[in-house]
């Protein structure tokens, strides 16, 4: 099954709120997929640094090996390390050789990924999701059923800068495009056939497609059941299979576009009652841009 | 709408506690009828009901409301998720918004009315049930269909009527395509007058009964033929 839900903010009015309703969200969505959950938000961006989300080692010891006025916040067992905006690869060359049981989850200007196996008002509870303030917000509950129950299992996959996916279906030929985007340059942490999804989006992004023409590529390459919430730096994306299998519900209003694997994942969004409340239709791409 | 006899608060009590009570009512009850507030989404709403209540339910639900009714009246004012009316027996769901994929799946009898559009798949398996959808349905609809009559009143989608067995199809705006086995047909006075009484029990007067074409099944594939393998 899995549950998956999404918020793009087009207002500022709900951004301190976002952390919250997403977190109201997944947790209605608990028996669509108890066996854990995930979410990123998409924060507000410091001029000239950016956002590692971490899992694993010894977080305490990062701003001394990084220098460079690093910061680390420690969240349950994820922390957010903070660094300058032009040292992605130097930190990233670090941690691989001097802390190599840390585990990037995340990189982005603005995004900060976190996900845990548990039930989803524990994993939000645990990283404080309820108190994040943010313009979008997509999140997951997964029930397991192509690979196994892990933190690295879970959902979101970001596998490119400020970019993340979560799925709800299986995909047919994940091994062979795995290969094809190996072969591009593309890496991989887990054998999940989600990870691939996202990272054949970050392959087509990185090519300079924007997200929406990376969606309609998605639809041709990919093979399977799929319904696809993708979140970018400015944007927010929505793709289902032709087939239609995996069930979608959108609610917008001036003030937000919202999406949930069923509407009760809705209702306690503010305004709801009065919202346009439609399905996204098969092989349609969605996308919303904020401006920049 | 103004709430007329007795009205069930799902933000008050249980889905479990409304229908304890609705499927204890006997089939001469008086307590006949029923407004259901505060759905939020909520699956399996007005299911199994099995007397002739009319039941009005406030709000969107999620999968299949009004699910097995037999002789109830149940009108949603909302969208229904998948599955609305699944397997009903008879009696009447209507949704004044939109549904979802799968409604009317497998329903042998009774009135499915869909104000808004639905999606895929609408009156998959159907076995004698009559299914009016005022806008457009998805793709695959009356797929295997065996029985009844499906209404659209607006466009199909992709393989209309896939792997028909019977079931009577009438569409007033675009097929995108037929699904294997489901052709167009001549509509006579018979299939026009059966038209006519489905439109009229939806409550259905604005149309033009002769802006509606008919489909149904060209029975190649009720029994194998090697012939037909590329075509199942």
């Amino acid at each position: 099954m899995c549950g998956i839900v999404g918020l793009f903010l087009k207002t500022p009015e709900l951004e301190p709120q976002i952390g919250r309703l997403t977190s109201e969200m997944l947790e209605i969505l608990t028996d669509r997929g108890p066996d854990s959950a995930g979410f990123a938000v998409y924060g507000h961006q410091r001029p000239d640094r950016m956002k590692f989300t971490l899992r694993g080692g010894d977080f305490a010891t990062l701003p001394a090996l990084i220098g460079g006025g690093a910061e680390i916040e420690i969240r349950d067992d994820h922390a957010l390390l903070t660094v300058a905006a032009s040292e992605e690869a130097a930190v990233r060359a670090i941690l691989r050789e001097k802390s190599p049981a840390t585990k990037i989850v995340g990189v982005g200007d603005r995004m900060e990924l976190y996900k845990g196996v548990g039930r989803p008002r524990e994993v939000s509870a645990r990283f404080g999701l309820p108190g994040m303030s943010g313009t979008h917000a997509i999140g997951h509950t997964r029930m397991a059923t192509e690979s196994a129950v892990t933190t690295a299992g879970a959902h979101p996959f970001s596998t490119g800068r400020d970019q993340c996916l979560v799925h709800n279906g299986s995909l047919s030929n994940h091994n062979n495009v795995r290969r094809n985007l190996v072969r591009e340059g593309q890496t991989f942490e887990t054998a999940n056939d989600s990870e691939v999804a996202a990272g054949y989006l970050s392959w087509r992004m990185a090519q300079g497609a924007p997200l929406e023409e990376a969606l309609h590529g998605a639809m041709a390459d990919l093979d399977g059941f799929y319904t696809f919430v993708v979140g970018t730096a400015s944007g927010f994306g929505v793709l289902r299979d032709p087939v239609a299998c995996k069930p979608a519900v959108m609610a917008e209003t001036d003030s937000y576009v919202a999406f949930g694997s069923e509407f009760r994942a809705l209702t306690k969004l503010p305004g709801i009652d009065s919202a346009h409340i439609f399905e996204p239709e098969p092989s349609r791409v969605y996308v919303w841009e904020r401006a920049a | 709408m103004t709430a007329i006899g007795e009205t069930a608060d799902l933000a008050e009590i249980s889905l479990r506690e409304l229908h304890t009570t609705l499927h204890a009512l006997p089939r001469d009850t008086n307590r006949t009828a029923w407004h259901i507030t505060n759905p939020r989404g909520r699956h399996s709403v007005a299911v199994g009901l099995d007397a002739p209540l009319s039941v009005v339910v406030e709000g969107h639900v999620g999968y299949y409301a009004g699910g097995m009714n037999s002789q109830a009246k149940i009108t949603i004012n909302g969208n229904a998720g998948p599955g609305v009316a699944e397997n009903m027996m008879s009696g009447e769901v209507r949704v004044r918004g939109n549904a979802s994929m799968a409604a009317g799946a497998t329903a042998h009898g009774g009135l499915l009315v869909i104000e808004g559009n639905a999606g895929a798949r609408c009156g998959i398996s159907m076995k004698g049930v009559d299914i009016v959808v005022r806008g457009s349905v998805g793709h695959m609809s009356a797929f295997m269909a065996q029985e009844g009559n499906l209404v659209v009143c607006g466009d199909a989608g992709d393989a209309l009527g896939d792997s028909l067995y019977e079931a009577r199809l009438f569409v007033r705006g675009e097929v995108k395509s037929l699904g294997s086995d489901c052709e167009e047909k001549d509509m006579g006075e018979a299939e026009r007058a059966i038209l006519a009484g489905v439109l009229a029990r939806a409550g259905i007067t604005d149309l033009n009964l002769a802006d509606f074409r008919l489909f149904g099944s060209a029975r190649r594939l009720y029994h194998f033929h090697v012939d037909n393998a590329n075509a199942y």
